[in-house]
């Protein structure tokens, strides 16, 4: 399932080249060049990480790199910041419990 | 640390490549600057790519025309002058000897110019409530990200906070896409933002709840309903007037701080001015901060429009440049000019309290 905006008024959307790439293992797709978090969204994916202390889940704020709500683990590296990271194929994307490893 | 430019490469370092850094950069550059942009966007245009309303202001200044439109006409001159730009790249630190850190593809480098016009911008500002960190609680201006830049579809049926000029335009974008929105609050007795605005949404038929708050977002691991209350004449909220609207995004429109970080790192004054959003820069009318290499212009100066923000913009680049280069009739007249619209533009009753906020910090006259 994806959601996305096929008829605008005003908006033409230019997509990048559809790729696959895996959300907790599982595989989704999604448009190259792309936030990560778009991505997510778009295949119905809210919960990006879940807080350090009460392990409460957690979406993206800004959605323009500045509040830091967004950060998940990419293949294996902690802390990064989805809204701002483009989509590759075959990444791999999960959810960040608490501080993310460095 | 790698030095990827010195003062003997860049006269002026513009940091964000939105309206006003990229109006700075093009002036400076027309004068005869050699200036460099750095952005953390994959794209320049800063927030102007994903407003597609038409703008106000000065017909000289894209009155009418749509902010992404306003983009691709501002990044198309940055190209045509051959401006040096560094996309995807944040300015993480202002360092002693006037050093910028520069994180770019996990590097971090050093930048060093003869000025600074930092135009970085402003952050949406957050409100608490009870599970205000539930996912589904967006900023107003994340939603239009999503939407108008990524074409995603951020929901089904949306609640909106705060009544500003964001708060209307959001909403009306919201239809566009074909979201529901259940209501608009706010916690005045009226309608913040413009009146044109605000008509657009009173004929589409949105609800809109004045001297009401939300007190709650429900849902478990995501939105699926806003807890709002009437509140009194001092803003509390009144028992027994909860109502739960189903929805499965709150926007967040409650206003904007500017991004002074940099600001703090170079030692500049920073003082506190609620009418213009908060910690803001000092800056005379120039557009100089406390410190003579260091500029500032836009939403970082005084949260406002896009279409002031590029005069500013237009300000700060030309006295950048003469602070450089001495006073020349060209770049006086370009900051003279931009200094009149700017004037005409304060005149309206909407921009009273920017006017006084400008005033308290110095960077206009107190008396006219």
């Amino acid at each position: 399932m994806s959601d996305y905006i096929v008829d605008h008024p005003i908006l033409k959307f230019e997509r990048g080249k559809k790729v696959k790439f895996y959300f907790e293992g599982k595989e989704i797709e999604g448009y190259e060049d792309q936030p990560i978090a778009a991505a997510l969204h778009a295949a119905g994916i809210r919960v990006l990480s879940y807080s350090e202390k009460l392990g409460r889940p957690r979406g993206f704020f800004c959605a323009v790199g500045k509040c830091s709500s967004c950060l998940m683990e990419v293949d294996g590296r902690g802390n990064v910041m989805v809204c701002m990271e483009p989509l590759r194929a075959g990444i791999h994307v999960r959810r960040q419990k608490g501080r993310g490893k460095v | 640390m790698k030095h990827l430019f010195s003062e003997n490469d860049i006269d002026i370092c513009v940091v964000g490549g939105g309206p006003a850094g990229l109006e700075a950069a093009i002036v400076a550059t027309e004068l005869g600057a050699k200036v460099l942009i750095i952005d953390d966007n994959p794209v320049l245009g800063g927030q102007l790519i994903k407003q597609t309303h038409k703008f106000f202001g000065s017909k000289a200044h894209y009155c009418g025309v749509r902010g992404i439109d306003i983009a691709r006409v501002l990044a198309g001159k940055a190209v045509e002058l051959g401006i040096s730009v560094m996309n995807n790249a944040t300015v993480v630190g202002y360092y002693d000897d006037d050093v910028l850190g520069v994180l770019h593809d996990d590097t971090l480098s050093a930048v060093k110019a003869k000025r600074y016009v930092i135009a970085t911008g402003a952050s949406e500002n957050m409100l608490a409530f009870d599970n205000a960190d539930l996912p589904g609680v967006y900023g107003a201006g994340a939603v239009q990200t999503i939407m108008n830049v990524y074409g995603v579809m951020p929901g089904n049926r949306a609640v909106v906070i705060g009544s500003g000029n964001i708060g209307l335009i959001v909403p009306y974008q919201l239809l566009q896409a074909g979201v529901e929105v259940a209501a608009i609050v706010e916690i005045m007795d009226r309608v913040g933002g413009y009146h044109v605005h605000a008509a657009k949404i009173k004929r589409s038929g949105v609800p809109v709840f004045l001297k009401h708050t939300i007190t709650a977002a429900q849902g478990k691991d995501r939105v699926e309903a806003a807890v709002i209350s009437k509140v009194g004449d001092d803003y509390t909220c009144l028992t027994g007037t909860e109502r739960t609207i189903d929805c499965d995004i709150i926007l967040i429109a409650i206003g904007l701080s500017p991004l002074c970080d940099l600001l703090y790192h170079a030692g500049c004054r920073i003082d506190y001015i609620p009418e213009l959003g908060g910690n803001v820069p000092y800056h005379d009318e120039n557009m100089m901060t406390s410190r003579s290499n260091v500029y500032v212009c836009g939403d970082l100066a005084c949260i406002e429009e896009a279409s002031t923000a590029m005069l500013e913009g237009r300000i700060a680049g030309a006295r950048a440049y003469e602070s450089l280069y001495g006073k020349t009739n060209d770049a006086g007249a370009v900051a003279d000019e931009a200094a009149h619209e700017l004037g005409v533009i304060r005149k309206s009753p909407f921009e009273a309290r920017i006017v006084s906020g400008k005033k308290r910090l110095g960077a206009l006259p107190a008396c006219d």
